[in-house]
């Protein structure tokens, strides 16, 4: 019998320890694991590494986690929207690595697909390109860049069962299934929970051979960014 | 003289029947607003959507469906969800026919820097680097001079770079340019702006090739 179910996100991140290194789904505020996140701070894990597309917001998503100086370093690739960030950015109390978004998505796919790197044209006379192999393939240049390496990948998705198998909804997936991939150990937290068999297995992105632990989240809030609207003709 | 409107409304001229196009955050987005009558563009958002639709009206917000400036979209017929890792894999393998993006400089090589200010908080380049160095035809949509009125279209850039000789094409309130071997060749001059005016604005090379145009934008 697969024992994936967890009752809660407290039981599902319980061993993470101080110092880990943890990938999280999302993109800005969109799919990210909120109840993990939430138990995270509740747990008062420190001196983490996040690899994550963004930071978060002030009150919300990984900067609740900032708030808490949880955070040692973030691996992101836009982080812009987020004061208290900022404030420990320049005070010296965070590391930042800032690498392109595709790379970082490629990245994690990598680690999933079994690949130890992937050579990308993102970054090519750029800083980012500083200290790493490059190379020419038919007149073009190339950098060398690394799949991850994490000790959890924590994503959200819409539906999971008890096998771990996980479908995204619309852009939540972003990140999502390529982080799954990615994790020693990785820990999904879905808005629905089935039995093993209630999924359409033609419709699963993610299969659950990659997910160790799953559960039902609560109370979602979703909070949106910016909410653009057009009005009734 | 254009407004970014103006600006918009002239890339949305360079757009073909069956363009797959990424559009940057600021006056690129604008260019969704001026697809001329009679063809079919599919706009690409990075963060995994294929055909993006408008705003939604205030009942059908939906907070798992954003763009890449995390503003919530609609899908529209022949929408397609994908993840972040396949986004940048259609913009690499070169499937995107067309991405405008906005700049702070762009250098008369085609280089292009537009994603950090040294002295400033950096946010990072998001999907930017990814872009310039895949995609097949780059336009870049900004203001000819700064704040303090300096050129934006420069020999060398002199912030950091963002990706190497990759711009195609610029336009800026005073006209349209060709990056070319040997420089900026103005194609078109904005309304009312002569090409005196233009030289005085460019800092890089500019090839001014007998009579210029102005340009038509209705």
């Amino acid at each position: 019998m697969l024992k994936k179910i967890v009752s809660n996100a407290d039981e599902a991140i319980k061993d993470i320890q101080d110092g880990a290194v943890i990938m999280l789904g999302g993109f800005g505020l969109c799919g990210i694991p909120e109840n993990s996140i939430t138990a995270l701070v509740k747990k008062g894990v420190k001196n983490l590494t996040c690899i994550s597309n963004n930071a978060g917001v002030d009150d919300f998503g990984i900067g609740l986690m900032l708030k808490t100086r949880q955070v040692k370093k973030m691996i992101s690739s836009y982080v812009g929207e987020n004061a208290e960030f900022e404030r420990q950015l320049l005070s010296g109390e965070l590391e930042v690595e800032l690498i392109p978004q595709g790379t970082l998505a490629t990245r994690c796919m990598a680690t999933g697909y079994g690949m130890p790197a992937i050579f990308t044209p993102a970054g090519v006379g750029t800083e980012v390109a500083i200290g790493k192999e490059t190379r020419d393939f038919e007149g073009k240049m190339y950098l060398l860049e690394h799949a991850f390496k994490s000790d959890f990948a924590i994503v959200k998705a819409w539906k999971g069962d008890a096998h771990g198998n996980l479908i995204f909804r619309a852009t939540s997936r972003n990140f999502n299934p390529l982080m799954a991939m990615a994790g020693k150990i990785t820990i999904a937290e879905v808005e629905e929970l089935y039995e093993a068999g209630e999924l359409n297995p033609d419709e699963i992105h993610t299969p659950g051979i990659y997910v160790n632990r799953i559960f039902k989240g609560s109370d979602y809030e979703k909070r949106i960014e910016q909410v653009t609207t057009r009005l009734k003709a | 003289m254009l407004d970014k409107f103006g600006i918009a409304k002239r890339i949305a001229k360079e757009l073909q029947d069956g363009y797959y196009v990424n559009l940057g955050i600021g006056i690129p987005t604008l260019v969704a607003n001026y697809v001329p009558e009679g063809i079919e563009v599919i706009l690409q958002s990075e963060n995994g959507l294929l055909g993006i639709g408008p705003f939604p009206y205030a009942d059908e917000v939906d907070a798992d469906l954003i763009n890449a400036g995390k503003q919530t979209v609609t899908t529209t017929n022949g929408s397609s969800f994908f993840d972040s890792a396949m986004s940048f894999g259609m913009i690499r393998s070169g499937r995107v026919d067309l991405t405008v993006l906005g700049a702070m400089e762009v250098a008369e090589n085609g280089d292009i820097a537009n994603w950090k200010i040294p002295g400033k908080m950096v946010k990072g380049m998001g999907g930017a680097m990814d872009l310039v160095a895949s995609a097949k035809n780059i336009i870049v949509a900004m203001q000819h001079v700064n704040k303090a009125g300096e050129s934006k279209l420069l020999k060398r850039c002199s912030l950091p770079i963002t990706g190497l000789g990759c711009v195609k094409k610029v336009v800026t309130e005073l006209g349209v340019f060709d990056i070319v071997p040997e420089g900026f060749k103005l194609l078109e001059r904005a309304p009312g702006v002569s090409v005196d005016y233009i030289k005085e604005k460019t800092e890089g090379n500019l090839i001014v090739d007998g009579e210029i145009p102005e340009m038509i934008l209705d």
